[in-house]
């Protein structure tokens, strides 16, 4: 989230696109309800009524897979109508940048396609630079080559009348929407975007959200309260593993993983450290080598000295060009090139796509070592449904862990706060938490390799690792201390001492930080994250601002490209809802992006310092399937042609080639549109929620959703036996018919869909069903490879 | 008239069914078996073990579909009619807190009261039967809860203010003020049977359509058969009556 859960209730306007927010992230509604209560307009658009669309002021739907055709014509609706903030646009964002000669847009193809690679040249699409070599601007947006000509030329093409085609809204729906969202286009009115799964998990998933940025941007919505796009995170501490590096591209802190072919520290840095030779960009990743050698001082500590390059060198490297994403990991597992695998708090025999082939990708490993709280469908693969236990060789580890509650450490929620919890009660049986069992695992290791000496020991025995596990302990070394005495910014510190924020982390190896972003969350003051303070001042009250209560990352900065809510004296566009305000010596209210003065005194900087050219990014020339936002049907899809351009799907999409790898489009095997979802009652694959009886009894069984029409056409009756299948497997669930599904007109054709959740597996409750994910295809967004569970095609009918 | 009430806003219920759960975690009620059965709505109806069900209900109106959300419960009469019923057998069987005016039943004593008659009796069709023991059951108000100074679990748990309580007159004033509220833009809005009851609902649409028992069925107050007890056993009656 650039805002947070509280903001939302600052809102003129909420849209809820991708998300059913009110059974998923049902607290959220706290705040959307808050929202209403003082006259805010609720809009939802989803494939299915939903309990969102049951409390929205307006509904619409729309077929899976189609949001950025929905969108582009949002986006053309404010260049035709002039709903945008001007001043905003022109000042903060990159409208006004000139696009070098070689950018061009064809047929559903940009400039620089490889159709053999199936990737783009991105240099095709860079600014013109001027002779400092900053790009050059027209503020007039005329230029013919400037962002916002380009972006008006691109999304001409997203007229109501193609949109309704390929959406399946009709057109008045449309024109409804985008009228009353683009409603906030104004100074003194916002209106926030609220998001999940339903636009991630597309092979556009990517280009969804820049849609959507596009949107706010125009609209002068990011950086102001009630604004920004909103991420709700699938788990309550999504946003935590995530800044942690959880994925393979990331070190902690979105720092880059080192590529093979970067031997030296000087290298790696050189190579992600943005130069930006515009003074008024902040341009903060400049600071990137502060951040890495700190992170290598947290991995080595003083075993990481400048002569060998602080352990850089220990560290494993990906191939240059090697992806290394969940798709990808059980592609090559299915094809035997893995040998083991930690399953740690995770169940992907259900909570994969393609979920059979993850299955039979399991057979193929010699171990698995399954961390979890209860038995699963991962750690009992071997006699699930269709297996031969005799016939399988894996050797399966299962290793029972605390649960939340019997834990203590923090959590960051989807609006970044890192909340501090304590634990309520001591694991039964001996059973340890996962912090536990790394730091012992680890131990182990260590001795070994002591004892046995292994090959390359340097990493393992150099490792800055505790004998005993202490959340405390870790929590300090993220944040981060002081390595020797040292002087920084006219301050001086000692050894030993907690650093007070990143502004001080060094590159000299002065520093320890096991993440920059957190630094700030665990100072000589204390541990701030379990502040539970409500002190606020006025001006903060007003936007239900609590910079006491927890901790934010960065440096405790509430709303993100704040500096974007203020003109270009420091004076809030909108003052009731003020979230930074200059005196004419400091910035009041949030933590401003940066301390610098507002840009008119000349001293400022432009708002959105992360970027190289502090620009909000309309243009957004760093993403694998090109600078704008283009609809491309989903993989598997209704309909022979895109309507907007010859290119079916994604030109950029990665096909994977295994006999488990069946996808079919426009077949009439396969007729209807699917998708999957949550359900309030079940956790994610419901490996917590299935063995909790007054859950089961809520939602006890699979069951698939579909419209009336549907139902007659296939002669099925609410409440019937149904099976579900698509060319990757089928599963058996309980037909729901209801009048919350309806068939939509697509090109002239009536094109029916269905739903269903992905809470079951085969363990437990009996008779409960499997998981919908045997149905989902495995291919994914070319930029992140989240799989394209969110639409595809299936058959249903009677058993 | 004193005591608490319960305002449920169903204009605000996401139907999360947080305050259902919630109800069978604080009594220590098991789960029922279940099937799904063409409905999110599970169990199917009130039991002996779940006091608190979530309601949902669909209809098409004019094109525009609705959903709407009804967390049922006891709504702890005024003059409950169950009482009535019950007293004409056993003293003691069902009592009014005087302090809260939540209607208790003790679950021993009503083995000896004719279950038909006391659910005919409720306007709101809420007691259920334990087929076993011939115990019958509902929302006690979470009393143990309320004496001590907390909330009910159901109000407790509510993440988006649908469920509150508090004194009477509190519950009712906030029930007006959210009511004035929605009018402007639900014209049928409407709260149930205010006066009559402790759990008061606010709808924003015919009652009916909510379910079937939203709004009392039958006058509340005294029952036929109640009545004709009187008649035949007016000692016993007036000695329950004390």
């Amino acid at each position: 989230m650039t805002n947070h859960w509280i903001d939302i209730k600052n809102a003129d306007v909420i849209l809820i696109m991708g998300s059913n927010a009110a059974e998923n992230h049902p607290i959220s509604f706290k705040w959307v309800t808050e929202a209403r209560k003082n006259g805010a307009i609720l809009i939802h658009v989803d494939p299915r009524f939903t309990r969102t669309s049951a409390k929205a002021d307006f509904y619409t739907r729309l077929r899976s897979g189609t949001d950025i055709a929905f969108l582009g014509g949002m986006i053309n609706y404010i260049l035709q109508k002039k709903k945008y903030f001007k001043e905003y646009v022109v000042e903060y964002t990159n409208a006004s940048f000139i696009v070098n000669k070689k950018y061009g847009f064809k047929d559903g193809l940009f400039a620089g396609y490889d159709p053999k690679k199936r990737k783009y040249d991105k240099s095709y699409w860079a600014f013109e630079l001027d002779r400092n070599g900053v790009p050059k601007r027209d503020k007039s947006l005329r230029h013919p080559r400037c962002v916002f000509q380009l972006l008006k030329k691109h999304y001409s093409r997203y007229t109501l009348d193609k949109v309704s085609k390929i959406t399946g809204t009709p057109k008045e729906d449309l024109k409804k929407v985008y009228e009353l969202y683009a409603s906030t286009g104004r100074k003194d009115r916002s209106a926030t975007l609220m998001y999940a799964m339903g636009w991630t998990q597309h092979t556009v998933g990517v280009q969804n959200i820049r849609a959507m940025c596009i949107i706010q941007l125009l609209l002068g919505n990011i950086g102001v309260a009630g604004g920004g796009i909103n991420a709700l995170r699938g788990e309550s501490n999504v946003q935590g593993s995530t800044d942690h590096c959880l994925l393979f591209h990331i070190w902690p802190g979105y720092l880059k993983t080192p590529r093979a072919s970067l031997k030296t520290l000087a290298e790696y840095n050189k190579k992600f450290t943005p130069k930006s030779p515009d003074p008024m960009s902040a341009n903060w990743w400049q600071n990137y080598p502060k951040y890495s050698v700190s992170l290598l001082k947290a991995f080595f500590g003083d075993k990481a000295t400048k002569a060998n390059d602080f352990g850089y060198s220990w560290l494993p490297k990906l191939d240059d060009g090697q992806n290394a994403a969940w798709l990808i990991l059980f592609d090559e597992m299915y094809k035997g090139n893995i040998k083991g695998f930690f399953a740690w708090g995770q169940n992907p025999a259900c909570s994969g796509a393609n979920a059979d082939k993850n299955r039979k990708a399991m057979a193929k490993l010699d171990w698995m070592v399954n961390v979890n709280i209860f038995e699963n469908e991962t750690g009992s693969f071997w006699k699930g449904p269709d297996m031969d236990p005799k016939k399988i060789k894996t050797e399966v580890f299962f290793l029972p862990c605390a649960v939340s509650a019997e834990k203590e450490g923090s959590i960051t929620n989807s609006g970044r706060w890192m909340q501090w919890r304590y634990k309520a009660a001591n694991p039964p049986c001996g059973i340890k938490g996962d912090g536990e069992i790394m730091v012992e695992l680890m131990n182990k290791i260590r001795k070994l390799y002591k004892k046995e000496k292994g090959v390359f020991p340097e990493p393992i025995l150099n490792l800055n690792w505790p004998k005993e596990y202490n959340p405390h302990e870790i929590a300090k070394l993220i944040n981060g201390y002081f390595m020797k005495d040292v002087t920084v910014k006219g301050k001086r510190f000692r050894k030993g001492e907690q650093v007070p924020s990143f502004a001080y982390l060094q590159d000299d190896g002065s520093t320890c930080s096991g993440n920059w972003l957190y630094c700030g969350s665990y100072t000589e003051k204390g541990n701030m994250a379990a502040r539970r303070d409500k002190t606020q001042t006025e001006m903060q009250a007003r936007i239900g601002l609590f910079p006491n209560w927890s901790w934010c990352w960065p440096v405790n900065r509430r709303i993100l490209y704040n500096r974007a809510s203020v003109d270009k004296h420091g004076r809030p566009w909108n003052p009731a809802k003020a979230v930074i305000r200059w005196t004419g010596s400091k910035w009041e209210g949030d933590v401003p992006d940066g301390g610098w003065p507002p840009l008119a005194t000349g001293k400022g900087k432009y708002p959105f310092i992360m970027r190289k050219w502090g620009h909000g990014q309309i243009f957004g020339p760093g993403r694998a399937d090109g600078p704008f936002p283009e609809h491309y049907e989903p993989l598997e899809c209704p309909v022979k042609r895109n309507l907007m351009s010859s290119q079916r799907i994604n030109p950029t999409v990665k096909l994977f080639e295994t006999d488990a790898d069946k996808w079919r489009s426009c077949d009439p095997r396969y007729p209807f549109v699917a998708t999957t979802y949550r359900v309030t009652e079940h956790w994610q694959t419901g490996l917590l929620t299935r063995w909790q009886p007054w859950l089961v009894e809520a939602e006890p069984q699979l069951f698939v959703e579909m419209s009336e029409e549907l139902a007659q056409l296939r002669g099925i009756k609410n409440g019937d036996k149904v099976v579900v299948e698509s060319p990757r497997g089928k599963v058996t669930a309980v037909a729901i018919v209801t009048k919350r599904f309806k068939p939509f007109k697509i090109l002239g054709q009536t094109v029916h869909q269905v739903g269903l959740p992905w809470c079951y597996g085969w363990v437990a409750p009996k008779d409960g069903g499997d998981s919908a994910n045997l149905l989902t295809p495995s291919v994914g967004d070319p930029n992140t490879l989240i799989p394209e569970t969110k639409a595809f095609m299936v058959n249903v009918r009677k058993r | 008239m004193g005591g608490k009430s319960f305002f449920i806003d169903t204009s605000r219920c996401t139907a999360c069914r947080g305050c259902q759960i919630a109800c069978k975690e604080w009594h220590g009620l098991p789960a029922t078996p279940t099937k799904q059965w063409g409905s999110h709505q599970n169990p199917k109806d009130l039991n002996f073990y779940t006091y608190k069900l979530v309601r949902f209900s669909e209809h098409e109106k004019r094109g525009k579909l609705v959903w709407y959300f009804f967390p049922d419960q006891c709504r702890h009469c005024i003059e409950p009619p169950c009482k009535d019923v019950a007293d004409g057998y056993v003293k003691g069987a069902i009592v009014k807190d005087s302090e809260t005016g939540a209607i208790i039943y003790n679950l021993e004593l009503m083995k000896k009261v004719p279950f038909d008659e006391v659910r005919e009796a409720c306007p709101y069709n809420i007691p259920r039967q334990d087929e076993k023991t011939g115990m019958v059951a509902k929302c006690d108000m979470c009393i143990d809860r309320v004496k001590a100074g907390l909330l009910p679990m159901c109000v407790k748990t509510c993440p988006t203010g649908a469920m509150n309580f508090g004194e009477r007159d509190e519950m009712l004033a906030l029930a007006q003020k959210r009511l004035a509220e929605v009018k402007r833009k639900f014209p049928n809005a409407q709260l149930c049977d205010p006066e009559d009851v402790r759990v008061i609902y606010l709808v924003l649409d015919n009652p009916k359509l909510y379910h079937k028992f939203a709004i009392a069925s039958v006058t509340p107050g005294i029952t036929r058969k109640a009545a004709l007890r009187k008649l035949l056993n007016p000692v016993g009656f007036l000695q329950t009556l004390g």
